[in-house]
């Protein structure tokens, strides 16, 4: 038994463990790891990361402070050439202003910017408001942190954008804090200027902290990316993160950062550095050189992504599920519900039978059963051959 | 010359990566039709913009591995033609695969394929030393291939991701 799959069977050590630690399911997403490791040949859609290698230049930035000897501590918040590069790229990039000073806080990963974000906000019994499906950490770490995570449905046919009425219904006097997380992962919806105005006309009447996790900004197809922050009257209410995961292929070096009102970062600050102290030295070397020589790389890998996108779209609607078009991020968010079988069984079965790893909408929460999450983040030659793979395991589904 | 459309230079780079990619599989990569592509690809061929389709083969593969020199001339440049009538001459010789115009110490740099080492010294000693305008050659036999055409060989950047991740 790995650690990793280890259920708590020893019942007197389970006494000692908080409620709340115990009662967390693991995630969905653990499950099909698990069953797809150890299987041999299997294509896999199942990656929510880029398939590009973190560009030389800035691995190479990396290992050149390396050998310098760069390996101490850095101030709390992240070294201010690093704070500094964030504020000139949101500002180029999304037409944000931060002050690198006091508004900029360095993270391991959105994830830590996520997870401080919610432990500095959240009071036991307060309710978290989250746009379903989502990204699986969202419910479990309010949950952790004492809030009550409330997941507002959205669907298909709005082209999984948050509808103002669907979230209006679901805020109560408890509400305290919505998180949102466009360009979506796992459904690519994206919010246009258009779409978020009567949100935020709601964040303000409901008087609502936001978490913005904006780390697919940069992979947007058509439309360029509006941060929730840059809204008339929101920056102050919005707790911005990013990260260098998905834009820079930078998953595995966890950095990340969350931008806000200097009361709301100084809270956060005090959490972080508590408990992790600084981010890496290394990474946020590596983060510099990305912003400040990785751009054009960046638009190469967002260029690649966009053509894959029309593929798996074309080849999935070709098998003939039902498939809107993602707009952002690197996924396409299939309905199943035709062939008869939930989303655990479609994405078991086309695992065993099929060879093609993918996610079942479920793991992802409320609205995610029918669908299924497939990663476009992977070589054209593996979408096709996933594609023809899925396309005889539907075809034999239908024929009974 | 008039720069190519937007359209044109993404089938080349499509077409750079993996040549047999089909228009059709091209127009579903770009948005547009089979149509609109096979039309940019025809007028690629015809204006010589895509000069040949071919397969880049790690030779440290085949048994009948073939001995590539690098050479560096000096020549003397003619009167009214500059280099181009001797790099003309060298071009045409079948066992040179590229000929290239320098900057810095030498003039051309020839590329010459043979199949034993016996073989391109003769070419470099009989044919191409003895060129009036040649002044001096060195010869420099390649070793091993590491990378052509910006592929690595022995590094088919295999997927270190895990099967499935958040």
């Amino acid at each position: 038994m790995t650690v990793e799959s280890q259920q708590y069977s020893d019942k007197s050590m389970l006494s000692y463990l908080a409620p709340r630690v115990r009662e967390i399911q693991p995630s969905g997403i653990r499950k099909f790891f698990d069953l797809a490791s150890g299987n041999k040949d299997i294509i896999t859609l199942g990656v929510g990361e880029p398939d590009f290698i973190t560009p030389w230049h800035v691995r190479e930035a990396c290992v050149y402070s390396l050998e310098r000897g760069y390996t101490s501590y850095t101030s709390n918040a992240g070294t201010p050439e690093l704070r500094e590069a964030i504020a000139e790229y949101l500002h180029n990039g999304f037409g944000l202003n931060y002050d690198p000073k006091d508004e900029i806080l360095v993270t391991v990963g959105g994830s830590e910017a996520i997870d401080l974000a919610l432990r500095a906000l959240i009071e036991p019994g307060d309710e978290i408001l989250v746009p379903a499906p989502c990204y699986i950490s969202y419910s479990p770490i309010s949950f952790i942190g004492g809030g009550v995570p409330v997941e507002i449905e959205t669907y298909a046919k709005d082209n999984f954008k948050l509808k103002a009425e669907h979230l209006e219904a679901k805020i109560s006097p408890k509400s305290k804090v919505l998180i949102l997380n466009y360009p979506s992962n796992p459904t690519g919806g994206i919010m246009t200027y258009e779409d978020w105005l009567p949100i935020a006309k709601l964040v303000e009447k409901h008087d609502l902290i936001v978490i913005s996790d904006e780390i697919y900004a940069e992979l947007t197809y058509g439309s360029k990316h509006v941060s929730f922050a840059s809204l008339p009257g929101m920056k102050d209410r919005t707790i911005l993160v990013n990260g260098f995961s998905k834009a820079f292929a930078m998953t595995g070096w966890r950095m990340g950062y969350a931008c806000g009102h200097p009361e709301l970062i100084y809270a956060m600050l005090k959490i972080h550095q508590y408990t992790v102290m600084c981010a890496p030295v290394m990474g946020q070397v590596a983060a510099l050189e990305a912003l400040k020589n990785g751009l054009e790389e960046k638009d190469q890998m967002v260029e690649s992504y966009n053509q894959r996108r029309r593929l798996i779209v074309q080849g999935l609607r070709d098998i003939g599920l039902s498939c809107h078009e993602p707009q952002g991020a690197f996924y396409a968010f299939p309905g199943i519900e035709t062939t008869g079988l939930s989303s655990d069984e479609f994405a078991q079965r086309l695992l065993l039978e099929a060879k093609v790893a993918a996610v079942p909408g479920t793991a992802f929460g409320a609205g995610g059963e029918g669908y299924l999450r497939c990663s476009y983040a992977t070589s054209v030659n593996q979408i096709n051959e996933a594609l023809d793979r899925m396309g005889k395991f539907v075809h034999k589904l239908k024929q009974g | 010359m008039k720069p190519l459309s937007e359209l044109k230079l993404k089938v080349l780079d499509l077409l750079k990566e993996d040549a047999r990619r089909s228009p059709a599989l091209l127009a579903t990569l770009l948005g547009v039709t089979e149509d609109e592509v096979s039309v940019a690809i025809a007028e690629l061929e015809e204006d010589n913009v895509i000069v040949k389709y071919a397969t880049v083969v790690n030779s440290g593969k085949l048994d009948d591995e073939k001995v590539t020199a690098l050479i560096e001339v000096q020549i003397t440049p003619e009167r009214g033609r500059g280099f181009e009538a001797i790099a003309e001459r060298v071009y045409l010789f079948p066992q040179v695969k590229s000929v290239y115009l320098m900057s810095g110490a030498y003039d051309l740099l020839v590329e010459v394929e043979g199949r034993t080492l016996k073989e391109v010294a003769s070419f470099v000693s009989d044919k191409l030393s003895t060129l009036e305008s040649v002044l001096s050659t060195k010869t420099h036999f390649i070793l091993k291939k590491y990378k052509q055409d910006g592929i690595i060989f022995e590094d088919p950047e295999e997927d270190r991701r895990l099967m499935i991740s958040p």
